[in-house]
């Protein structure tokens, strides 16, 4: 049986491992130039497991809980239950391949807590876990290629999914170096290719991080679930001009000694460290007295972009909050705090010229993760059978909201434990016939992938790609960001459909599509994010309630806290593709969500 | 914010076997809080713009972790400033009227691609060979089972920090890959997980990082002097040591 794997991120390269382990041939594809590029690489904070080490009260249900209550009630329990209990499993592998996960003196492993959580359940390797434990999945993945099980192809593209009598079959590749278009066919392909937070072009994601493959899998039947639930993660660098081409994280962690304030009176420009105790207005710990400045990440950005619009942001262009260490410097030391955040401070300090151990980091919420993305069933099979989504391209364990430290585990989980049963029992029962490359769909499906890239070349216009990127990214961040309401949103939905037309009409692609190049590349990835910003548009418009990241104005209490509509939107939206006519045309599927063994309770971190 | 001036000489390569050249740019709307990176951007915006080809150079974090970018700034790999990936480089580390040469990372294991983007696939096929811990899917015991000490833990995780980025090769006179490679092999080899393939691991790792034309390591240094995650070349001493003990127990 041969299996092809889209992406190399946690999800990919431990489904890849995993797999070809298992006796399956497996082609595994990425756009890096090696697989251990995956933007899984960035993650900084940890990863939960309810292992309760610390002896805390932790147990899988209560991680299950947190994360159901986390993501306000709009997530699948069997799949979050499943995950928590997986977590454990996840650092077991993790510790064998060799991930050196932070540890007590003694030799055993040490936790952290994080955002939304009461127990201390964090596993971390200093501030770069993402990178620790993709290289685990990464150099188990390279073994089973030394071995000859996977077929490994760098620089190679997804351009589409092949998709015969109803079922997929395999894949259209373009090489990134030489242009080349190539048909792979399969029993079942399985898409890891992330998520799509860089249509709002500013975001924390790496730049080649995209939505092509999984919104061109949609176009050809996979249903795309809650698009519009995207997180803002409240701890980023601030932007500093027009010229910038990325947001920089600091991890949620530090929060666990950082103190975020912001001045009490509006305008007060006085450096930092000038402003007394009593004229600091700590909003978190004053508002959420419970979990102060540990609220989870959809709670902390609403509360900075509050207070920056009540004018009381900070920095040079007013949005901007402090996170102060001053306290915790004088409290534990400067060296206990460079033990644990030394290469975050390290970060900040290289962008932003400024020297955190001495004033306050200046923050601000950025685009960070999707919980939206493919629809799957439980076992992470799309709408299209033989079509599977796993890791941040999938929907399913994360509701409204992410926790931090859940990205990781729900990534390692679905790719090390659950897509190796589900996928045999998908292979047994499909009875999938033999079929090759030379079938007629591959070629039909290659020669439109051709034609739209002549197309996007034959433009000819005046205006660059990055240009048309930007300008939806500010209408999607203005409209469709931490807040939205029913007017912005059709006025969004009006300015991108305007804007595409505009695009196909007018965009300038240097170069030729037969070597390297970028800007092509780029090209057809913002013009699927033209068509995917339409669709958040209507999902956010379609849900006429608050909950989590989904802030609508018009449902929300005068304290500003969201007000969740369980009697009408306790479902998943899931959204079939019709047809693309200068609008999206698309149909709304309900999964309706139902809770067995958890309340429903209005979140409170009070 | 005042805008700097900044010329610069990069090197144009329309592919691996067509020779290349430096071209001249200048630039007079840098700002100190732009990234070495959002310059080049910006003078590719400019490029297209004006109908001619941008400069191709790898990247994706663009945070300093995931190892892509490998520019050779001024004859450096990663630029002036130390512990820094160039795509966390400020042009506040540079001043107004400066000229920049921007070359790729030159190596005969690292053909070019275009421009400033070479193939390091070499990596990948060293860490295939043996940079790895055999651990099936499943079959891991307890993580707890085995307690690690805090300064074997410590010690491997200084060296697991390594990005693959390839500036130490780009660095080194005979371009060796001896400072990646060996970095592999000291993380692995310090933790009791990496015990039983010790011997074997480095053998096939030192042996494919030879067939991949990588050269010898002479001890000049400059790996170390580069690299962006300050991995030290006690690590060469130490793959050595162990690839001839594990020549001799084998």
């Amino acid at each position: 049986m041969h299996v092809i794997v889209v992406g190399t991120g946690l999800a990919g390269a431990s489904a890849s491992a995993s797999l070809a382990e298992l006796g399956y041939k497996v082609s595994t594809f990425c756009i890096q130039d090696s697989g251990r590029r995956a933007h899984s690489i960035a993650a900084q904070g940890g990863i939960n497991a309810a292992k309760n080490y610390q002896n805390d009260g932790d147990s899988v249900y209560r991680l299950f809980y947190d994360t159901i209550k986390g993501g306000d009630y709009r997530s699948r329990e069997a799949n979050v239950y499943r995950l928590a209990h997986l977590s454990n499993n996840i650092i077991d592998q993790a510790v064998s391949q060799g991930v050196p996960f932070a540890r007590e003196y003694g030799g055993y492993l040490a936790n952290r807590s994080f955002g939304g959580a009461q127990v201390s359940r964090t596993f971390y390797a200093r501030g770069q876990t993402g990178q620790q434990l993709l290289m685990g999945a990464y150099q188990s993945m390279m073994k089973m290629v030394n071995e000859g099980k996977i077929n490994y192809y760098t620089r190679h593209e997804m351009m589409d999914v092949v998709v015969i009598d109803g079922i997929a079959r395999g894949i259209i590749t373009r090489d990134l170096v030489t242009g080349e278009l190539t048909r792979h066919s399969a029993d079942a392909v399985i898409l890891a290719t992330g998520g799509y937070g860089n249509v709002f072009y500013l975001s924390t994601n790496a730049k080649n991080s995209n939505v092509t493959a999984t919104w061109r899998a949609h176009k050809r039947g996979a249903a795309f679930a809650n698009p519009s639930f995207v997180q803002v993660h409240p701890t980023c660098i601030p932007v500093s001009g027009d010229y910038q081409s990325k947001l920089t994280l600091m991890s949620e962690s530090l929060r666990n000694d950082g103190r975020v304030w912001v001045p009490r009176k509006a305008g007060d420009n006085r450096p930092p460290n000038q402003i007394p105790e009593e004229e600091r207005y700590y909003y978190l710990e004053e508002r959420y007295p419970s979990f102060g400045n540990l609220v989870p990440r959809d709670v902390a950005s609403r509360n900075a972009k509050q207070v920056t619009d009540e004018g009381l942001g900070v920095g040079e262009t007013g949005l901007a909050v402090y996170l102060d260490f001053r306290d915790a410097i004088a409290r534990d030391g400067k060296d206990v705090i460079s033990a644990k955040y030394g290469n975050l401070f390290d970060m900040y300090e290289n962008i932003s010229g400024e020297n955190p151990y001495e004033v306050p980091m200046r923050i601000y919420p950025a685009v960070h993760y999707t919980m939206g993305g493919l629809w799957v069933d439980y076992n992470l099979m799309t709408t299209v059978p033989g079509l599977f989504a796993l890791g941040e391209a999938n929907f399913s364990d994360h509701g409204a909201n992410r926790l931090g430290a859940s990205a990781l585990m729900q990534g390692l989980a679905d790719g090390y434990f659950v897509i190796p049963f589900t996928i045999g029992d998908y292979l047994a029962d499909a009875g999938v016939s033999t079929i090759d490359t030379s079938h007629e769909a591959f070629a039909s499906v290659e020669k439109e992938v051709q034609e739209r890239i002549d197309k996007i070349l034959n433009v000819k216009g005046d205006r660059t790609v990055i240009d048309f990127h930007r300008t939806l990214g500010r209408i999607v961040w203005d409209n469709i960001g931490i807040t939205r309401n029913e007017k912005d949103l059709k006025k969004a939905i009006t300015e991108i459909q305007a804007l595409r037309e505009e695009f196909w009409q007018n965009v300038k692609v240097p170069g030729k599509a037969t070597n390297y190049n970028k800007y092509l590349e780029f090209a057809h990835r913002v013009a699927d994010f033209f068509e995917l910003a339409e669709l958040m548009a209507y999902d956010a418009l379609d849900r006429g309630e608050s909950c989590g990241c989904h802030l609508r104005e018009e449902f929300q209490t005068p304290e500003g806290e969201a007000i969740r509509n369980d009697k009408d939107y306790a479902y998943v939206s899931a959204w079939e593709f019709k047809d693309l006519n200068g609008k999206l045309e698309t149909e709304l599927h309900k999964e309706t969500l139902e809770f067995e063994f958890v309340e429903m309770k209005q979140r409170s971190y009070k | 914010m005042s805008q700097m001036t900044i010329h610069l000489k990069i090197w144009r390569q329309a592919g691996p076997d067509v020779k290349g050249a430096f071209e001249n740019h200048t630039l007079d709307t840098v700002n100190e809080h732009m990234s070495f990176l959002e310059m080049l951007d910006v003078l590719n915006e400019e490029l297209v713009v004006a109908g001619k080809e941008p400069f191709e150079f790898d990247y994706d974090c663009r945070e300093g972790i995931c190892g892509s970018c490998n520019l050779v700034i001024n004859g450096r790999a990663h630029g002036p400033k130390r512990l820094t990936a160039a795509c966390q480089l400020h042009m506040r580390n540079f001043k107004d009227g400066d000229s920049i040469v921007i070359e790729p990372a030159r190596a005969a294991a690292f053909p070019v691609i275009k421009d400033l983007v070479v193939d390091r696939s070499a990596f990948d096929r060293i860490i295939a060979a043996g940079g790895y811990i055999t651990v099936r899917t499943g079959s891991a015991p307890e993580a707890n089972s085995i307690p690690v000490e805090l300064e074997d833990s410590t010690f491997s995780f200084d060296y697991a920090a390594c990005i693959g980025c390839g500036a130490c090769v780009a660095a080194c006179p005979n371009s060796s890959a001896s400072l990646f490679t060996a970095a592999k092999l000291s993380h692995l080899n310090r933790l009791p997980q990496g015990e039983p393939e010790r011997e074997k691991r480095v053998i096939a790792m030192v042996e494919q990082m030879e067939k991949e034309g990588f050269g010898d390591c002479s001890n000049f240094g400059e790996c170390e002097a580069v690299c962006p995650k300050g991995i030290s070349i006690a690590s060469i001493a130490e793959m050595r040591r162990n690839y001839v003990k594990a020549t001799i127990a084998g």
